[in-house]
């Protein structure tokens, strides 16, 4: 298939996979609010580092309250990764392909954006929070069930999962990060009733607190991460995003898993192995952000690696397209 | 009230009703279930289907990029009904003007015996804008240079068709035809069943057929694209929406490359040749090596390799020459010279403002006429006599004076008018008729057509830049 159209669908699900996430993140901390001491301010910063753009927001407005990080985070158009701009550069990708990608997930896609960018979203996200970025979740869902049930699981089919794959696993070492180097120095809160709220919302931001029971039942700080990271059953864990990813890389390549054929299986496979070989323990033992920033890192090389491969080979021409900007 | 009881024809022809007030013979159906319907019916199926147009994302772009850029091609769903006996006068006409355009376009860059023998003025050829010196010499695969066209028709108040423009270029619409069909289907379903219209959906098929055919000779399996100038180009949603019923790669500049001679497409394996192109850019922006050195759209060297015989191309560069307005009034003369036989869709009748007489005349009735330079279209460098003010004449007066090549002029067309909603009445509304014609081994001309209509009240101009909008078209 073309390379354009690879990385446009590729990009096309990130974006999709990345207004999900941030419509998950605020859904959880609305609940979260409800069960806390009121503290005016500290809770909706996190949001915004999550995402990583604290510079941007500050630069735009003064302080962090609920409103003005909603409108940053779901409304803004200068803002590249908030909800709406997700949305349109999904829609703008997917416009580009549409004639690769099925009718119902063009029209859903489309309809989706609409809808969000009409003037009325605004006030509904303000008024009625809960309900608003509970359907926000609902139709990237709606869009990833279209993509699975209406469109042939060909090579276009594996970049637009490789692409969501890769945002998932970028969002779940993030979400990891900014709440661990949050809620670990206040040793005094650890397993007080508050300190298990903190934990369970950083599992429901992942949509994982109910699997987590299964597995541990007991909430620990330890067991969290490790589950976050390492579960090879859990759809949101990194070890899970990250084996599937590789599964579609080799469909495409139709090299056999255990092999390399090109720069993105190799750094993609290496990845792969040292998660499956590691574990929780060593993990903490060194570091765990050193070790979700040294992750994302790569992360980000395999994304590069699989664009230098398949979307911009052409060494002959200068200008070759643009990688779209990532956060 | 949505309704034909009130219905006034007025001084015009209307394409359902005639002027007794009665439904034309394939109009009956039509209007019957019209009056049939509760009131305010109409109105919420004409908001339906505008909803569904929506939904699908059939918009074109206005330019920029903020919110409301994107709009739906105003769309009105009481058709335009065509009987047999006008398609059947319609269809003969469009082939026999094909043909002898694209025996006309291969005259003129090749031994130029139309000019020899002074039927067409040599120099009106070689001072159009449109005239392409790199084609000299050349004749494109199977001789065909013109394989889509899509050709404005009027019918004026005498009830006669007459052909008001042939665009040879990249005419575009017909996605509309095929859309507004789909949408149609849904509003009147009954109605459509029994009134046996027939189907246009045979187009992407027969555009395909045509693309195959004009593949190389030692090409088993065609690699075939669609090439368009990008999302914001407004006819992008046409140009997906063919490939994709064709199965074709849609591609953009960017994702072609020559080498080795042959034209290819960057794909995620490597280099793939591509061996037809149906592109939908202008000539002047397919190839920076050739044409418009600027073009960031095109591929460098496509020409050189088309030259070659390698890739064919729909539709051939320099079809722009039979595209000329002034040119345009000459078809009769060339139909007749290249056929031996009248023409069956006759003009409107044109003044070349380059003779002296003709020139005159329209300087002296500018008032009455309607004046069009060469090479516009879109509705743009344009005069509408009557409906201009005085100082918009008079400026217009100077640019004919001055350039007076660039010019010709027609008497103001009393376009027929079908019945349009318009709030929650039916009103007359002129319209126009664009069918679409593919040559590839034989001439077809798709049974249809894109119905344009001036929305405002007593306007003439169809054109969607300039507030038209679409009906469709039941040829039965």
């Amino acid at each position: 298939m073309l390379s354009r159209v690879a990385n446009s669908i590729y990009w096309m699900c990130r974006y999709i996979e990345r207004a999900e996430n941030v419509a998950r993140f605020i859904s959880v901390n609305l609940n979260l609010l409800l069960d806390m001491p009121s503290e005016k301010g500290k809770h909706w910063e996190p949001l915004v580092m999550i995402t990583g753009d604290q510079a941007l927001f500050e630069k735009m407005n003064s302080d962090y309250n609920r409103d003005a990080v909603i409108r940053f985070l779901t409304f803004d158009r200068d803002y590249p990764n908030s909800i709406l701009s997700c949305l349109a550069a999904a829609r703008e990708n997917g416009r580009s392909i549409r004639e690769i990608i099925s009718s119902e997930m063009w029209e859903h896609l489309n309809n989706f954006y609409l809808e969000l960018a009409d003037a009325k979203s605004l006030t509904m996200a303000l008024e009625d929070p809960h309900r608003f970025f509970k359907i926000i979740q609902m139709r990237s869902h709606l869009f990833t069930g279209l993509m699975d049930s209406t469109m042939s699981h060909g090579e276009a089919w594996n970049f637009a999962r490789i692409g969501m794959m890769m945002e998932r696993a970028d969002k779940t070492s993030r979400i990891l990060d900014v709440k661990y180097f949050m809620l670990l120095p206040q040793a005094d809160l650890v397993n007080t009733p508050i300190d298990n709220i903190q934990w369970t919302a950083v599992l429901k931001s992942a949509s994982a607190f109910e699997m987590y029971r299964k597995e541990h039942h007991h909430i620990t700080p330890r067991k969290v991460a490790g589950f976050l990271i390492f579960d090879s059953q859990f759809p949101r864990s990194i070890r899970h995003c990250i084996a599937k990813a590789q599964i579609c890389l080799h469909r495409i390549t139709g090299s056999p898993s255990g092999s390399a054929s090109n720069v993105a299986e190799k750094r993609l496979g290496r990845l792969k192995a040292d998660i499956e070989y590691t574990d929780i323990d060593e993990v903490v033992d060194h570091g765990l952000h050193e070790y979700l920033d040294r992750l994302q890192t790569r992360l980000n090389q395999v994304d590069g690696a699989i664009g230098t491969t398949f979307f911009n080979f052409k060494p002959l021409i200068e200008n070759a397209t643009q990688e779209q900007s990532q956060a | 009230m949505e309704t034909f009881r009130t219905y006034d024809t007025g001084a015009f022809y209307d394409e359902l009703i005639e002027a007794n007030g009665q439904p034309r013979s394939g109009a009956q159906l039509l209007v019957d279930k019209i009056e049939s319907l509760p009131a305010g019916d109409l109105v919420l199926r004409q908001k339906a289907a505008e909803a569904m147009l929506l939904k699908m994302g059939i918009t074109f772009n206005v330019y920029g990029r903020d919110e409301g850029t994107e709009k739906i091609m105003p769309f009105d769903i009481i058709p335009r009904i065509v009987s047999s006996s006008d398609w059947q006068q319609i269809e003969s006409g469009l082939k026999q003007r094909i043909f002898a355009l694209n025996e006309f376009i291969q005259d003129v860059y090749n031994d130029k015996r139309i000019l020899k023998d002074k039927v067409v003025p040599e120099d009106l050829i070689l001072t159009s804008r449109t005239y392409r010196k790199e084609c000299e010499g050349f004749t494109p695969p199977r001789g065909i240079w013109c394989h889509v066209t899509g050709t404005d028709l009027v019918r004026d108040g005498d009830g006669c068709f007459y052909v008001l423009e042939d665009n040879l270029r990249c005419p575009s619409g017909v996605s509309y035809v095929l859309e507004n069909r789909q949408v149609l289907k849904r509003t009147f379903p009954q109605v459509f069943g029994a009134s046996r219209v027939r189907p246009v959906d045979d187009y992407p098929t027969k555009l395909l057929e045509m693309l195959e055919f004009l593949a190389p000779d030692n090409v088993q399996t065609p690699t075939i694209g669609v090439l368009t100038p990008g999302i914001y180009n407004s006819a992008y949603f046409e140009h997906s929406f063919l490939s994709q019923q064709m199965g074709v790669e849609l591609v953009e500049g960017q994702d072609l490359v020559v080498s080795d001679g042959f034209v290819h497409m960057l794909t995620t394996k490597g280099l793939k040749r591509v061996d037809v192109l149906y592109r939908r850019i202008d000539d002047d922006f397919i190839d920076p090596a050739v044409f418009r050195p600027d073009s960031m759209l095109g591929v460098r060297g496509l020409i050189e390799v088309y030259k070659a015989g390698r890739i064919a191309m729909a539709n051939a560069p320099g079809t722009g020459i039979a595209d000329d307005k002034v040119i345009y009034a000459y078809v009769p003369k060339i139909i007749k010279y290249y056929t031996g036989e009248e023409a069956i869709l006759p003009n409107v009748p044109t003044y070349i403002c380059r003779e002296d007489q003709d020139r005159a005349y329209v300087l002296a009735h500018l008032d009455q006429l309607v004046v069009k330079a060469a090479n516009e279209s879109g509705g743009y460098g344009m005069l509408v006599g009557p409906h201009a003010t005085e100082t918009e004449r008079a400026a217009f007066a100077e640019k004919i004076a001055a350039e007076p090549r660039n010019y010709m002029a027609q008497p103001t067309i009393s376009l027929s008018r079908v019945p349009t909603i318009v709030g929650n009445r039916i009103e007359g509304r002129h319209v126009d008729l664009r069918p679409y014609v593919l040559f590839g081994e034989e001439i077809y001309v798709q049974p249809g057509g894109l119905t344009r209509v001036a929305l405002t009240k007593g306007s003439l101009v169809v054109n969607s830049s300039q507030g038209g909008g679409s009906k469709d078209t039941w040829v039965l």
